[in-house]
């Protein structure tokens, strides 16, 4: 609980970063999500046993987060949270997989142990693109570039209610949470409890709706959230998205990391 | 449950995309043209509160484990499958940008699993047939209990079919499956007692809540048809796709020509292969039982030179991150 706790407030943190302002905050929305889409889907078309070739892949968020000042610990402890369903089910790899692939000095290493590093080095490179895509461009940022890329409106109009209740709600429920813990005596919470308490809060937030809904009426709410900033899409977003289109291109095509080690290393054979 | 973007290959995150952003673009087509205005702040704050409830963790009897709401069918119920759909969409949205669960290219699978399979095929080909025209307790009850199971074993399914299918993990069909499917009858059966206890205390404490599922029938069974179809076909292309190799990767090869690097001969290959012995700091190492001869081969140089790639780009960082600091 105070583990998603901490996750929401880091969600406040996450919006203060995205409304920044930088060269790379002030690019085109658009750009950037079809950037980081091209990213992970480079990343995700490597075969099960390639670790090498994924490694120079890393240059796209780390250069993000760096010019759209991510912080790195910050970075870190959000992949870290996503890390351990992938693991759990990368876990058995090792295991159903002994056949040993390389030789590194005394140690063999089984196309188990590849498969199973190639896919955390995989989650690693995709999580951290989606954090910073948006630690750069905000939510707001990214609902918009949806709709203007031909996600239906209704459904851009209802992700970024999402995102502002979202805060609402939480605070709401962390301190139903605080006041039951401050009654129930080290109880913990039974699922006939729930009901009940979890219900109030669905209450609440019903009638929140309603008169959420009226207050948006008055202002002139018609199923459309407008904005004031419409950026459009000109030479440095076009210039942006083709660069790293073209560089995950070639890093695709290209084994890098296995070119210089070869010239390190003296030749394959 | 989230389906990521490292377990899945391009062609399955695809094929799952496609699918899912179709039934999300008929549902948003619906819900804009069935439902009144006032549904639309609803959607999003009962998102929000789906979101929020996933804070209250309970205890459950004799396990010593806590659970908490999932949400999709409570959703289904309250809102209608097509608002209900959109709404557990956009919180897979969030939690793909915001937490990193999942990702952007495991999305549509993510909203196939636990948006469309419980929205689509447990709601109105379990839930309501149990539920409608009966008020009685024991019926209502089954319902919940029995919509909540189908809903997420046919997303268990689902993620078995999605991770197998991409080939990213050594887990074998039947096991995956024989391990998945128990796990979530488990988690069914929790997720079926919170949902029912929660329904059970709104019906008391708002007895009107019942009419706020959006009107049924006749075009549901439309809508499920094409969804088994979308299933069975995603199924049948996924699984040929994945027996022949990925559709990019297979691209990729052609392009390329040739997996392995060419062999250094004359030229101007010839003087880097000079370069390559004077430089050669791992001049002689060897290897055994390669499955493929020139994958393994090329296993070592890859070590080396994924260390230099790593060392290349935290410099490049680092040089970066001082030009910035001294701006």
């Amino acid at each position: 609980m105070a583990n998603l706790g901490d996750r929401f407030r880091d969600l406040g943190r996450m919006d203060t970063m995205g409304s920044r302002e930088s060269g790379l905050h002030r690019l085109d929305p658009r750009a950037k999500v079809l950037a980081t889409a091209a990213f992970a889907l480079a990343v995700s078309s490597f075969g099960r046993y390639e670790v090498a070739g994924l490694l120079p892949f890393m240059a796209f968020p780390v250069s993000l987060a760096i010019l759209g000042e991510v912080p790195g610990g910050y970075l870190l402890k959000r992949i870290g949270l996503a890390l351990p369903f992938v693991l759990l089910l990368g876990v058995l790899n090792p295991v159903l997989d002994r056949e040993v692939l390389l030789q590194v000095g005394p140690l063999p290493i089984t196309g188990g142990w590849l498969s199973f590093l190639s896919m955390a080095l995989k989650l690693v490179l995709t999580a951290a693109s989606a954090v910073v895509l948006v630690a750069i461009t905000s939510m707001d940022g990214v609902c918009q570039a949806l709709e203007r890329l031909g996600m239906p409106q209704v459904f851009v109009v209802q992700i970024g209610f999402l995102h502002r209740y979202t805060f609402v709600l939480v605070e709401e429920a962390a301190r139903m949470l605080r006041a039951r813990e401050l009654r129930s005596n080290g109880h913990d919470l039974t699922h006939r409890e729930f009901g009940p308490l979890a219900g109030h809060l669905l209450l609440r937030t019903w009638d929140r709706a309603q008169r959420i809904h009226q207050a948006m009426l008055a202002r002139g709410f018609e199923g459309e959230v407008h904005l004031l900033r419409r950026p459009s899409f000109g030479l440095q977003d076009a210039l942006f998205l083709g660069a790293w289109c073209v560089a995950f291109l070639v890093l695709r095509l290209v084994n890098l990391p296995l070119l210089m080690g070869t010239l390190v290393s003296g030749g394959a054979q | 449950m989230h389906m990521a973007d490292a377990l899945i290959s391009p062609a399955v995150g695809g094929i799952f995309w496609s699918a899912s952003m179709t039934a999300v673009a008929r549902s948003s087509r619906k819900v804009q043209q069935d439902l009144d205005g006032s549904r639309i702040p609803l959607m999003g704050v009962l998102a929000a509160f789906v979101f929020a409830a996933q804070m209250i963790n309970f205890s459950i009897p004799g396990t010593g484990s806590s659970g908490h709401l999932g949400g999709s069918l409570l959703l289904a119920i309250l809102l209608g499958p097509d608002a209900a759909l959109l709404a557990i969409a956009s919180v897979l949205v969030v939690q793909a940008l915001f937490f990193a669960d999942g990702g952007l290219l495991a999305l549509g699978c993510n909203i196939f699993n636990l948006g469309f399979l419980p929205a689509f095929v447990a709601y109105p080909l379990v839930y309501r047939p149990l539920a409608a025209g009966s008020d009685g307790r024991l019926r209502q009850t089954l319902a919940v209990l029995l919509g909540a199971l189908a809903a997420l074993q046919l997303g268990a399914f689902g993620v078995v079919l999605e991770t197998v299918l991409s080939g990213r993990t050594d887990l074998p069909f039947r096991g995956f499956l024989l391990v998945m499917q128990p796990i979530h009858l488990a988690i069914g059966v929790v997720e079926g007692m919170v949902t029912l206890a929660l329904l059970t205390f709104l019906r008391k404490a708002r007895p009107e809540l019942p009419q706020l599922a959006g009107p049924g029938g006749v075009t549901r069974r439309a809508a499920v048809a094409l969804g088994l179809l979308a299933l069975l076909l995603g199924g049948w292309v996924a699984w040929y796709a994945s027996k022949h190799p990925d559709g990019l990767e297979w691209a990729i090869q052609r392009i390329a020509g040739q997996q392995a690097l060419p062999p250094a001969v004359g030229g101007w290959h010839g003087r880097l292969a000079q370069v390559q012995a004077g430089t050669a700091v791992l001049p002689d190492y060897h290897f055994r039982g390669s499955r493929e001869g020139s994958r393994a081969a090329t296993s070592l140089a890859g070590v080396a030179g994924g260390l230099l790639t790593l060392l290349l780009v935290a410099g490049t960082g680092w040089i970066l991150h001082l030009r910035k600091r001294r701006t």
